[in-house]
């Protein structure tokens, strides 16, 4: 097991290394120019020329690639053109509010999602099932900035319960802290649940079919045994995969969600980045969501082997 | 007690309760000593030389102080300078500084700090550039005064020290103005009525500024830049919220006092709030103009441009720019701003014709039927999105094959200063906006210069226009300046660097408990209080 896991952790230097060429090639290829919108609409293209060889930016592409490596290797990633601040205490700055969202909204939305596919496989068929599939698919088609809008308008502007936007770190509270965080984790969590809900459903219908669990039905075991303790443990690998899988789409969900709900996270850092062209930031939160991404794989795949001992590596 | 200061407070209460964990603050003291206000932008550095962004000019009003201060009548008056004085034949001016004035790290403000500030802001500013070439010297004399030698009168040389439009001269400690004019600063020190709390800057969401107790105010009534400043509150908040509707509801729902510039299609809400006041705070505006760009066809045909005079009519940008209230735009048949002492009609017979129909000839006869024209469209800045359709759709109907390349703003300025064809990356129009005070006079329309390739871009050639600007610079007089700037203009009209597109205001909203606000082109919050 411990073999398998160093062998996974050094299989994503390449995949790091191959994510870092390409979007590195990407923002130098792509248009737009940090050194334009920091010289303002009175700076002449000379002044622009200037501020980008003071940037660096006038350097060739290898030249400028070969630098990032070097300071990737030493743990270094750089300073924003922008703020003049390192990347790293950027991002320290911003990964609290998304990790206390992303965190909150898999709680919340595995929490509702998994019992809702539980229940739906059950009464397949039913209005239940057919109420849950409805929020299924309006799950996927309703974008997460019109739930956001429209949690924010009823529940903010409307009811008055709870802030339009803002983060409180938890350290100044945990009930300020929640309030923030209600709304966005709905927003966001709305994809979520309808994916795991999905998954959950169709996997527990095949489980339910198995020859087991008509056995255990025949041997007189309680409806909630058999969901809970027999179906649903079978069927959590596929589920925790699809869990896993869905990291990516909370990481997008999540620059949509901060932006809507004005949460300083790594989201709206990467987007005001990207719309700046403000490189070394981009960079750096595009490696390291990468880097999260691999890691909640490798968890998911060592978590198999909780959930199905025959599983080994 | 809002219905959601109750449930916070019961919720916290609870929470405290069962878990140990704190509850929210209820007291109102603090709030009340504290604005929030949403700036125009992203506030993402603080030196105002480097970076020459409006929303940085704004931050740094507050942060630092200038030698002089333009009031609401343009003249620059004195701030940081206590008096001036010369020798007979005006060969050596002295300039002498207030008593007691401090930075922010508790050093007092010396003259070699103000020299050092003026050398490293000069490269930076349009009327600055024009000093070095008209000194001989500017030196400290002692702590508190320093001297300048003149080599030729520079009539406009205090205007320079206090004039409001970015890049600003403000005074910084020596150490931090040492720093190359093209590099930014890495520490955040000036001498003005607010200090940044470095902890409290979260690039792209907050900013957080402090009272200076140690701020050495001059004890006359506030006027723009000028006069006593004021800080009625204890902290000001800068909330960066780049979604226009969650800074609609954020004012709504009291989380912000302050929203610098709202969109047009939000107003109507926000009027509907009884409280929330909608009312301008930037008298001057903003222009709204459409760039030509004169080293490639058809725009290298300086007749295809003034046929595009002939064409415009502005009133078609109304709509487009500020929705349907007539009272934030204007016409403005002038390359000056509506409202400077320039200001004038001088030769713009062209554009109050109105006349698509009578621009059809001469475009046609220059040869711009059906010719392809690549039109820059920031669709990411509303402002100049909007009007960006309406040039767009005339060009169409005139007569050329239009591109528009829709794209966001960091593109284009990118684009625009490709001084390529347009099938080779460059473009050929592209509409933009400038401050009112961008074009309140020859020395601060970096836009009018027709120097070529040296000039901002679109790089018209005009020596008559450069060689009235020099002159301009010299007019021993406002009726000698005002007569040179109707003859700069009634060859722009002939020369056609831009299309104006007319004057507009924008809109600002607050709560009504926020109250004392001096409108001004730049953001002030001298004078300003909120109730509890």
């Amino acid at each position: 097991m411990l073999a398998y896991i160093a062998r996974r952790i050094l299989s994503t230097i390449p995949v790091m290394l191959v994510v870092a060429f390409v979007v590195f090639s990407m923002l130098i290829l792509s248009p737009g120019d940090p050194a334009a919108v920091i010289a303002g609409d009175q700076a002449t293209p000379e002044d622009v020329e200037r501020i980008r060889a003071a940037l660096g930016l006038d350097r060739p592409f290898l030249v400028q690639f070969a630098e990032f490596l070097w300071r990737l290797v030493n743990f270094d990633l750089g300073t924003s053109i922008f703020t003049n601040l390192p990347v790293t205490h950027m991002i320290a700055q911003r990964i609290e509010p998304t990790v206390s969202l992303m965190v909150l909204t898999i709680i919340f939305s595995v929490t509702i999602a998994v019992p809702m596919g539980v229940i739906a496989a059950w009464k397949a068929g039913s209005w239940i099932d057919r109420a849950v599939m409805v929020f299924a698919v309006l799950g996927f088609s309703v974008p997460v900035f019109v739930i956001g809008y429209l949690l924010a308008y009823i529940f903010a502007l409307e009811l008055d319960w709870l802030p339009v936007q803002g983060y409180t770190p938890i350290a100044r509270g945990f009930w300020p802290f929640l309030e923030n965080l209600i709304l966005p984790t709905i927003a966001l969590g709305s994809v979520y649940i309808a994916l795991i809900a999905r998954i959950t459903r169709a996997t527990m219908l095949e489980v339910l079919a198995q020859d087991y669990i008509r056995t255990a039905k025949a041997k007189g075991l309680g409806t909630r045994p058999i969901l809970f303790l027999h179906a649903l443990k079978n069927a959590a690998v596929p589920i925790s995969t699809v869990v896993g899988i869905g990291i990516a789409l909370l990481i997008g969900g999540a620059v949509v969600t901060e932006s809507v709900f004005a949460i300083p996270g790594l989201g709206r850092l990467t987007v005001d980045a990207i719309l700046r062209r403000d490189y070394p930031v981009i960079q750096g939160v595009v490696l390291l969501f990468s880097f999260v991404y691999v890691l909640v794989n490798l968890m998911i795949d060592l978590l198999y082997t909780v959930f199905d001992p025959r599983i080994r590596y | 007690m809002k219905r959601r200061t109750f449930i916070g407070a019961a919720a916290g209460v609870t929470a405290a309760a069962a878990t140990g964990l704190s509850a929210p603050a209820l007291g109102q003291g603090a709030a009340a000593r504290t604005l929030r206000f949403v700036p125009q932008a992203n506030l993402a550095n603080s030196d105002p030389i480097w970076g020459t962004q409006y929303v940085v000019r704004n931050s740094s009003a507050l942060v630092w102080d200038t030698l002089y201060g333009v009031n609401s009548r343009l003249e620059p008056k004195r701030q940081m300078v206590e008096g001036e004085a010369h020798d007979a034949g005006f060969k050596v001016r002295t300039f002498r500084l207030r008593a007691g004035l401090k930075f922010h790290d508790g050093e007092p403000v010396l003259s070699r700090d103000v020299v050092q500030s003026l050398i490293r802001w000069m490269p930076r500013d349009p009327m600055g550039q024009l000093i070095p070439a008209r000194l001989d010297a500017i030196e400290a004399a002692d702590d508190r005064a320093f001297r300048i030698r003149p080599k030729s009168p520079f009539p406009k040389m205090i205007f320079a020290l206090g004039k409001n439009n970015a890049p600003m001269s403000f005074i910084m400690p020596e150490r931090i103005a040492k720093t190359d004019p093209f590099q930014p600063i890495t520490e955040i020190v000036g001498s003005g009525p607010m200090r940044v709390k470095r902890d409290g800057w979260v690039p792209g969401s907050r900013a957080v500024f402090e009272r200076f107790a140690d701020y050495v105010r001059r004890e006359e009534a506030p006027d723009w830049l000028s006069g006593g400043t004021r800080i009625l509150v204890d902290r000001i908040e800068w909330h960066i919220l780049p979604e226009a509707a969650t800074a609609a509801a954020a004012l709504q729902n009291g989380e912000v006092d302050w929203w610098e510039t709202p969109l047009p299609d939000l107003i109507p809400v926000l009027r509907r709030n009884r409280n929330i006041a909608v009312d301008t705070a930037d008298p001057l505006g903003n222009i709204g103009s459409f760039r030509l760009n004169h080293l490639h066809p058809p725009f290298d045909n300086p007749e295809i441009g003034r046929a595009l005079l002939l064409a415009v009519n502005q009133e078609d940008y109304r709509k487009a720019v500020v929705g349907d209230d007539p009272s934030m735009f204007s016409t403005s048949h002038s390359y000056w701003s509506k409202g400077s002492p320039m200001h004038t009609e001088a030769g713009a017979e062209p554009l109050k014709l109105r006349s698509p129909e009578r621009a059809r000839a001469p475009l046609q006869a220059a040869g711009c039927s059906g010719r392809k024209v690549v039109q820059l469209h920031a669709s990411d800045f509303p402002t100049i999105a909007a009007q960006s359709r309406v040039p767009a759709d005339l060009l169409r109907r005139l007569c050329v094959n239009l591109e528009l390349v829709a794209t966001d703003w960091g593109t284009v300025v990118q684009r625009r200063a490709s001084r390529e064809p347009s099938d080779r990356g460059g473009w050929n129009v592209f509409p933009t906006t400038w401050a009112g005070p961008d074009w309140f006079d020859p020395a601060a329309a970096v836009g009018m210069r027709t120097d070529g390739l040296n000039g901002w871009f679109g790089w018209p050639t005009s020596e008559k226009i450069e060689a009235l600007r020099d002159a301009w610079f010299d007019a021993p007089n406002f009726a000698g300046q005002k007569r040179i700037a109707a003859g700069i203009q009634a060859e722009s009209f002939q020369v056609v660097p831009h299309v104006p597109l007319g004057h507009f205001l924008s809109p600002s909203a607050m709560r009504r408990n926020v109250t004392g606000l001096i409108k001004s082109p730049v953001v002030l919050f001298d004078n300003m209080a909120k109730a509890a």
